[in-house]
């Protein structure tokens, strides 16, 4: 009698912490009406097409999905997912240095979803890799077979690797409190500084290891993106990313994920938004400054004026001044809006930067160049399935955890 | 060099010479030389190790070589045999299943110039040092080795080599592998000759120690001046390959790639690698002096608000 009420009481508790912690409250059929939106039905369609595709990638290899030639061994899936990706994912070791490190305290609000966005992007860096990747299940190979302590790309594995750990240290305190246990999430928040210093060390190496990469190239990269400073340009850009990333991320959560957010994070918004600004200016001056002493430094002023050096000025004066002389403006005249459209657009730049590197300046010298530059649909639809996915986890999330706002029971504790 | 004794020596040696060399090359960098990074140290290849000379003014476009190839190294059946040379109406390159092609060049000059195509197996490769997993291993005696078993399929050794060399059967789900030519390395250890060089009726590929086709190429060119341009292709390139070239006309004339640098190629990334450990060092003080510097100005701070009437004694 007794052990059937204790159970029928433990049930009805599973009950309510199963529709607290992932219905968000709702029955069953409560939540799945609400699931039924326009964003979720586009959601379903992309990945109704691109789930497959990936399904056919691994029953069939690569030849069946991507680009991928002899000359050209890596397309849009790199170039998108981990070029791309891994700079506007820097979010979390920059939020985490402003915030911890150099005591920048008035950016709380978004110091979780810096790190958020940061460990996803990182998860889905990965991702990308797994299906570009010829033989994935060997991923672990540079960690435990053999090291190839040589290569730039034995770091990125690794920092990547050790930094993903990191960033899911970093932000288990969040999943913590979600789940409501205090003790292991007073363990997460004693390491917080060693881990975001060790952070720091792990994503300053691999930003820059990424450029260094191609360090390995020359001659097949476009000698104004290929540049003995691309591990720096390549760090200096991910800090910009990562602050511009922060607006982008934080405007479209506030837009639309805002039951998810509190008062603290609704009413700072627009102030830490400027700030953000402020500094993401400053980071792409420095940038397009290096930018210049680059083409100086290897006199390759010449080579502006061919087609090649058209698309780096459009490069560097549409994608990167620009969106920074938006950002100035809108810093100077106090408008969030003008540095959240600052922000959108220096983001942008950054995809246009790498795989400008990645897939347009690479091998640019080879005949029919340009074929190769445009993916195949299929490789397209992949993009667009993890892309998907990527949001729809990262909602999942913010709509559950204490992300973007505050448990009332750990207040100040941060 | 005796053959079981190079065999015996090979994998503990070339990784202990690799990281030799990038040490020596990491420690140069740091004490500023950035630009010149490693340059004296790199690694310049193993002494007495063998290569290979093609002539192109020798080659007559039997495909002979070809066959060789295909055969020495169990290849599928070609698509079209051996012997129809209609295949030179179009350039051709290697393939998973092909080790080496022969293209046919008509020069500005007039001239038809055939050439044989394969890995140049470099001596410092790109390959090699691009592999995360070091499935690449340059051996003592010359030819560039790669382990199929430790390779997870990222490709950066295609990215890197600047020749355009491996390749990559992209049609396999499960086991997709890189696919280039091995300078028959059996053979090799085994004292024969690679099957190229056996099988060509011209002589227009030699087997040998790399400083004895050095001193060659160069009698060749000294001997008939006429024939050849003044460079041996290969002697320098890339920092140097174990197969060398031989031209009758300028290089580029004939598709070899241009914008090749005379250095190794990961003679460009030792600055950046050897940055990587003081980093490790550097940051952690650096960063945590400031995390102190903050927290001591706002504890300080906090002090001065809660202890005002001290403040005012002094």
């Amino acid at each position: 009698m007794n052990g059937e009420a204790e159970y029928a009481l433990k049930k009805t508790d599973f009950r309510s912490w199963f529709m607290g912690k992932l219905l968000m409250g709702m029955s069953w059929p409560e939540y799945m009406r609400s699931l039924v939106t326009p964003f979720n039905v586009v959601a379903g369609a992309v990945l109704a097409v691109g789930l497959p595709v990936i399904a056919v990638r691994f029953l069939f290899g690569l030849e069946s999905v991507t680009h991928a030639s002899y000359e050209y061994p890596w397309g849009l899936l790199l170039g998108w997912g981990l070029f791309g990706g891994v700079p506007l994912s820097a979010t979390g070791f920059v939020m985490a240095t402003m915030y911890y490190i150099f005591g920048f305290k008035a950016y709380k609000p978004l110091v979780r979803l810096g790190v958020l966005t940061g460990f996803m992007g990182y998860l889905f860096a990965v991702l990308y890799l797994l299906v570009d990747l010829g033989r994935p299940w060997r991923i672990y190979y540079p960690m435990v077979v053999q090291f190839g302590t040589a290569s730039v790309l034995f770091l990125v594995a690794w920092h990547v690797a050790t930094y993903l750990t990191v960033q899911f240290l970093e932000f288990s305190t969040t999943i913590l409190e979600w789940l409501r246990a205090r003790r292991v999430r007073l363990w997460a928040v004693r390491i917080t500084i060693a881990m975001t210093i060790a952070g720091i060390i792990l994503s300053t190496l691999h930003q820059s290891a990424l450029g260094a990469m191609f360090l390995l190239a020359p001659g097949k990269l476009h000698p104004l993106w290929y540049s003995s400073y691309i591990p720096q340009l390549f760090l200096i850009s991910s800090v910009y990313a990562a602050l511009a990333m922060v607006i982008a991320v934080s405007t479209l959560v506030a837009r639309y994920l805002r039951g998810a957010t509190d008062e603290t994070y609704r009413g700072n918004l627009d102030r830490l938004t400027l700030g953000l600004g402020k500094g993401a200016v400053a980071a792409m001056y420095v940038y397009f400054a290096m930018k210049l002493v680059a083409v100086a430094h290897a006199d390759l002023w010449g080579a502006l004026l061919t087609p090649y050096g058209y698309w780096y000025l459009l490069e560097i004066l549409g994608f990167v001044l620009a969106p920074a002389l938006v950002l100035t403006y809108g810093v100077k005249a106090a408008s969030a809006l003008a540095v959240r459209f600052g922000a959108f657009w220096a983001v942008m730049g950054i995809l246009v930067n790498r795989l400008n590197v990645s897939i347009v300046a690479f091998n640019w010298n080879l005949p029919h160049h340009i074929e190769h530059i445009v993916p195949p649909w299929t490789e397209v639809a992949i993009v667009g399935a993890l892309l998907t996915l990527h949001i729809l986890i990262f909602r999942w999330i913010v709509n559950r955890m204490p992300v973007v706002r505050e448990e009332p029971e750990y207040k100040e504790a941060h | 060099m005796k053959k079981d004794k190079g065999k015996g020596r090979s994998r503990g040696l070339s990784r202990r010479a690799f990281l030799g060399s990038m040490a020596l090359a990491g420690g140069t960098a740091v004490l500023g030389h950035p630009k010149k990074a490693g340059g004296s140290e790199n690694f310049t290849g193993y002494p007495g190790s063998y290569g290979m000379l093609t002539d192109l003014s020798l080659c007559v476009g039997c495909r002979s070589c070809e066959k060789a190839c295909n055969e020495a190294n169990d290849l599928p059946e070609p698509e079209t045999p051996f012997t129809d040379s209609s295949v030179f109406d179009e350039e051709r390159r290697t393939t998973p299943g092909v080790y080496t092609v022969v293209n046919r060049y008509e020069t500005p000059g007039g001239k038809v110039v055939y050439r044989k195509i394969q890995c140049n197996h470099c001596m410092e490769p790109a390959c090699a040092s691009a592999c995360p997993i070091h499935a690449y291993t340059k051996t003592p005696e010359g030819p560039v080795h790669y382990n199929e078993d430790l390779c997870f399929g990222c490709r950066y050794c295609m990215i890197a080599c600047p020749f355009y060399v491996p390749t990559y059967d992209y049609e396999s789900a499960l086991e997709p592998k890189v696919e280039k030519c091995i300078m028959c390395l059996g053979r090799i250890r085994d004292g024969l000759k690679p099957a190229c060089a056996a099988a060509c009726p011209m002589g227009a590929v030699t087997f040998g120690r790399r400083d004895d086709l050095l001193k060659l190429a160069r009698q060749r060119i000294l001997r008939s001046p006429d024939t050849y341009v003044d460079h041996i292709y290969g002697e320098k390139e890339a920092g140097g390959l174990n197969w060398l070239y031989l031209s009758p006309v300028p290089f580029e004339q004939v598709g070899f790639p241009k914008d090749v640098p005379m250095q190794p190629p990961i003679s460009y990334a030792k600055g950046f690698l050897a940055a990587v450990p003081s980093v490790f060092v550097i940051w952690p003080a650096f960063f945590g002096m400031l995390y102190a510097a903050v927290r001591h100005r706002e504890n300080h701070e906090t002090e001065k608000e809660g202890a005002g009437s001290e403040e005012v004694r002094k």
